[in-house]
């Protein structure tokens, strides 16, 4: 393992790196809330998942869902974290969609302390802490577009209030906005593989703020930083730390300095406006909440949580690497983890298939929620056809998908559309036509520099293609076009 | 269960004709009464003198009628009835009610309607208790005298120009002007024993966790418990064992059943050691003859009549066969302090909530932030706001260390000196309250001679042990005095069978001024 590194974003100048620390909230998929029996489920009618405990009422208690802790736990035995004895405390501040008008959080005592995330590239950031805490209800501002303060009123839903979240706190040991998506995925992958949270950042199951700050390349102080809300996607995580970096070297270049402020991303837009600013924010007024007992797990239930723990990303990554024999892409490695089919595809090698094929078709190819038709024997068929010319890269993708829908087994399907590549003599007179047919492509092709050829290449390769009607396999046109210069191509050795 | 002894002498020591809890119970039970004729006996009596007293905040005439009628019904049927069957009960109104206003004699939760039961409202239920009414409090339970409603004072039976005490002072008058037998109250710093005590009845605090909080509005959550009250030391008992117990909806809920209490009341005293706190008894002639006591600080302001009630009460359990000795618990004089920190930082946090938003008092303004000030502004008494800033600046970054951290100190350190004298006495005795019932009004301009009330009562809030109030004889004003026992956790067994043998000797003359 080796630090990360400082990396340079696109729009930051040289003399300056990045010094970036992630904030992410995940919403833990238990069957009840964090305090009370209420379901925890996303997208029902407002104020259905509610009680007196969630709602704050007057005299309602807390009592603690041991779900809540354990999965908490799990995740942080899986960021390799201590997990302790922990007590929750209240954030005291005012919010209407807040039913109590403080959150029970864990503050100077949380479950899980010094962890470590390790990203696909082997560098490391450190993990603070993960603790335990309830969500808020949501509001819903009407009229005036939705903004606060132009709000004619607003609605709250308290579905969300209690459900249980976990506070995952990375220390600034991220460079920049690339490693701060990698870092992301990675976690979500973790929690998708530890099983905790659907983590999507998209319904807000996943929020990320990143705090941001700058400094000299090669100094080893810490500016002051802005914490950047509103990020709800791995996109705008990435373009709002490249602009608020790109906007603190501004204002140190100028002189100025930035305020330690919260700032609101405006993806429209594309830029960080301030919001509240630290200066004059709240005293939460943190003190131990009084209605709950302190959390002290026991040695034996930090031991049977590791060792029911599955396989991480990182792991199983390497062992997809290690069957691949070097073959398969670590995009291709990380994708097929995030999406658990790195088993899929490690059971189809080891029925034969050719590594690489089977990866790049499963990554590229099977992006659907469901794929429990596709068996590693279908699959390793799949590619053995796919290898052998069989099939075209074109028609083993359409294959796939039907495979995916229980259409049954890759030779089946191919029969049922009359599949079968052209090759040889039949081919080579489509591929003859179609020079014919472009004089000036095939001529500028033939001059043409690595990337003229390889961009005319697409082209003619595209024409074969379009009169096949994707019966053609795309490497051996290639082939006889490289034929038809006298010289190889670029793409020959795809 | 029966338990002939500890009725028959829960009815001698009532007095005044009065009838007590457990003799009505036993005479639903075997249908010599009525419930519905008990009911409407009290229902009468509340409606002949509760606007001169002002116990209640809401009379549940027609429900209580309702619930006599079943209870009836069931024992006509032949059917198990509960130990508290046919027993008219009055509740505090800071205990929530399913559909029947719950207010906290506040402005700001005027009218709300809780949609469940509080857990002791259920396990009363579920014991055949009849629910008669709720009773007035000082606003959100802060206060010692009731004057702090928001509905007005409630006035002490015995003497309707003295305060009955408070928080819990609606319950205790309703039990001395025979409103009701029994009464729930809430006791955070002395709410159920300081009202009991001027009041002339039984109040009980029980071990924090004896009693479940579920739908006890919070005032200061690490020491609020609720407690009986009544006018004998047995029904009080009998309330205890009704509403104890682990309740999965309290997560500080003690695990298990607390022993019995009632079973065990008529055992007596002999052998048992009573320690008199030094600190809270200055003035005691039997501190005089202590050894090892010079260096005592007590807390002033007790009056020499209710010290004087005190040695008596010494006195009449030596005679029973108790061991008195003198103790010291030092920190017993910082308790005040740490306590005017601690219940204020709390109330601070759990009293956020009535922010205008869900229930309760609204008062519109231009945006949410100024329509939570609106609110709070016109729905709180100045009492509660004068604590909630307390509370809000003993937390406040920067004061933390030097307020609540400090006060949580003291709760270790007096936690700490209890268990030490527990090592050598079994139970403590001390005042309740430093004084008889003193006039309305005479304490309201000055909080801090108010909360010096509550000096003798909040040393078991702070530290989560039992505690329980018994009259004991009068005051030079004529007015009652309660004394104070107490024990550690779950101790209750042995201060009601010390209190009853108090009880036993206050009515035999023995104790008698």
């Amino acid at each position: 393992m080796s630090p990360a590194v400082p990396e340079r974003a696109p729009a930051v100048p040289e003399d300056w790196e990045l010094v970036v620390g992630l904030e992410v909230h995940v919403e833990l998929s238990t069957a009840t809330k964090l305090f009370c029996g209420c379901a925890n489920r996303f997208g029902d009618e407002p104020n259905t998942n509610v009680c007196p405990v969630c709602l704050g009422l007057p005299g309602s208690l807390p009592v603690t869902n041991s779900a809540a802790v354990d999965f908490a736990m799990r995740l942080g035995r899986a960021l390799g974290c201590e997990v302790r004895g922990a007590v929750f405390a209240r954030k005291n501040y005012f919010y209407p969609d807040m039913p109590k008008d403080y959150q029970i959080s864990q503050y100077d005592q949380p479950t899980n302390t010094e962890g470590r995330l390790e990203l696909p590239d082997g560098r490391t950031v450190g993990i603070e802490r993960a603790h335990i805490e309830e969500d808020t209800g949501k509001t819903t501002h009407i009229g005036g577009g939705g903004r606060i303060h132009d709000a004619d009123y607003a609605l709250v839903d308290y579905n969300r209030a209690g459900v249980p979240l976990v506070e995952i706190v990375s220390r600034p040991d991220i460079g920049g906005a690339e490693q701060a998506r990698a870092y992301v995925r990675e976690l979500r992958a973790i929690l998708l593989a530890i099983g905790v949270s659907d983590a999507r950042m998209e319904e807000g199951s996943m929020r990320v703020d990143a705090n941001v700050s700058v400094r000299p390349a090669g100094a080893d102080e810490l500016r002051t930083r802005c914490e950047i809300k509103n990020l709800s996607s791995l996109r705008a995580l990435g373009r709002a730390i490249v602009y608020e970096a790109q906007r603190h070297v501004d204002l140190w270049s100028g002189g100025e300095r930035p305020r330690q402020e919260t700032r609101h991303w405006d993806e429209a837009n594309g830029r960080t406006t301030p919001g509240r600013s630290k200066e004059d924010a709240d005293d939460y007024r943190y003190f131990q909440d009084p209605d709950l007992v302190p959390l002290a797990p026991a040695a034996e239930t930090v031991a049977a949580i590791d060792a029911a723990l599955p396989p991480l990303p990182a792991a199983r990554r390497a062992d997809l690497a290690a069957d691949g024999g070097g073959a398969v892409s670590a995009e291709d490695a990380a994708l097929l983890v995030e999406r658990g089919q790195d088993g899929l595809v490690r059971a189809a090698v080891a029925a034969g298939a050719d590594p690489g094929v089977a990866a790049t078709r499963v990554a590229n190819d099977l992006a659907v929620d469901d794929w429990s038709p596709v068996t590693p024997q279908g699959l390793a068929a799949l590619v053995a056809m796919e290898t052998s010319g069989r099939l075209t890269a074109t028609q083993s993708k359409q294959v796939l998908a039907e495979m995916a829908e229980g259409g049954g087994t890759p030779d089946a399907i191919a029969q049922r559309h009359g599949f079968q590549a052209m090759a040889g003599d039949d081919l080579a007179a489509v591929v003859d036509q179609v020079i014919a047919g472009n004089p000036d492509a095939w001529s500028r092709f033939c001059a043409g520099d690595e990337a003229e050829r390889k961009k005319l290449a697409g082209f003619l390769t595209g024409q074969v293609m379009r009169a096949t009607r994707g019966r053609a396999d795309g490497a051996a046109v290639n082939r006889l076009l490289g034929e038809r210069t006298g010289r190889q191509t670029e793409r020959d050795q795809v | 269960m029966r338990h002939d002894g500890a009725e028959a002498a829960a009815g001698r020591a009532a007095g005044r004709g009065a009838v007590t809890a457990l003799a009505i119970a036993a005479a639903v039970k075997s249908g010599e009464r009525t419930a519905l004729d008990v009911v409407d006996e009290h229902l009468a009596r509340i409606s002949q003198r509760d606007a001169e007293i002002g116990a209640f905040n809401l009379v549940l005439a027609d429900e209580a009628r309702t619930a006599a009628r079943n209870v009836d019904a069931a024992v006509s049927r032949g059917e198990a009835v509960g130990p508290l069957a046919g027993v008219p009960v009055a509740l505090k109104d800071n205990l929530c009610t399913r559909g029947v206003p719950t207010t906290c004699s506040s402005r700001m939760l005027e009218g709300w309607r809780p949609p469940y039961d509080a857990t002791v409202v259920q396990r009363l239920r579920s014991a055949g208790a009849v629910i008669v009414g709720k009773t007035n409090l000082d606003e959100f339970a802060m206060g010692s005298s009731t004057e702090n409603s928001a509905f007005g004072p409630t006035r002490n039976p015995h003497h309707t120009g003295r305060v009955p005490g408070g928080s819990s002072g609606g319950s205790a008058a309703a039990v001395a002007a025979g409103f009701a037998p029994l009464a729930l109250g809430s006791d955070t710093g002395g709410s159920v024993r300081q009202p009991a005590a001027l009041c002339g009845v039984v109040g009980l605090k029980p071990t924090y966790g004896a009693v479940s909080r579920y739908g006890l509005v919070a005032f200061a959550s690490s020491l609020d418990q609720v407690g009986p009250m009544a006018s004998n030391v047995a029904d009080a008992a009998a309330c205890f064992e009704a509403v104890s117990g682990h309740d999965p909806l309290d997560s500080t809920s003690i695990d298990g059943a607390c022993d019995p209490v009632v079973a065990g009341l008529g055992q007596g005293v002999d052998g048992l050691r009573v320690g008199l706190v030094a600190e809270l008894c200055a003035g005691s002639a039997r501190l005089q003859e202590a050894d090892g006591l010079d260096g005592v600080s007590a807390v002033e302001g007790v009056a020499a009549d209710v010290i004087a009630r005190v040695d008596a009460a010494a006195a009449a359990l030596e005679a029973a066969g108790a061991a008195v000795t003198a103790v010291s618990v030092p920190s017993a004089v910082l308790g005040l302090s740490a306590y005017y920190l601690i219940a204020p930082a709390e109330a601070s946090s759990n009293l956020a909530r009535y922010d205008g938003v869900r229930y309760g008092l609204r008062v519109d303004a231009a945006n949410a932030a100024e329509m939570n000030v609106s609110s709070r502004t016109a729905g709180f008494g100045a009492e509660v706001k004068r604590r909630i800033m307390l509370g809000t600046y003993a937390l406040s970054a920067g004061y933390y260390d030097a307020f609540y951290a400090k006060a949580l100190r003291v709760r270790t350190l007096m936690l700490r000196e209890c268990a030490a004298a527990y090592a050598g006495v079994d139970v403590l005795l001390c005042p309740t309250a430093p004084t008889t019932a003193f006039e309305l009004g005479a304490k309201t301009a000055d909080p801090l001679l108010m909360y010096l009330n509550d000096v003798c009562t909040i040393p078991s809030n702070l530290t989560g042990h039992p505690a329980v109030s018994v009259p004991f004889g009068s005051g030079d004003d004529g007015l009652p005095v309660g004394v104070q026992l107490m024990g550690p956790a779950l101790s209750e067994p042995v201060l009601l069978r010390a209190a009853a043998v108090l009880e036993q000797a206050g009515a035999s003359g023995g104790g008698a001024p």
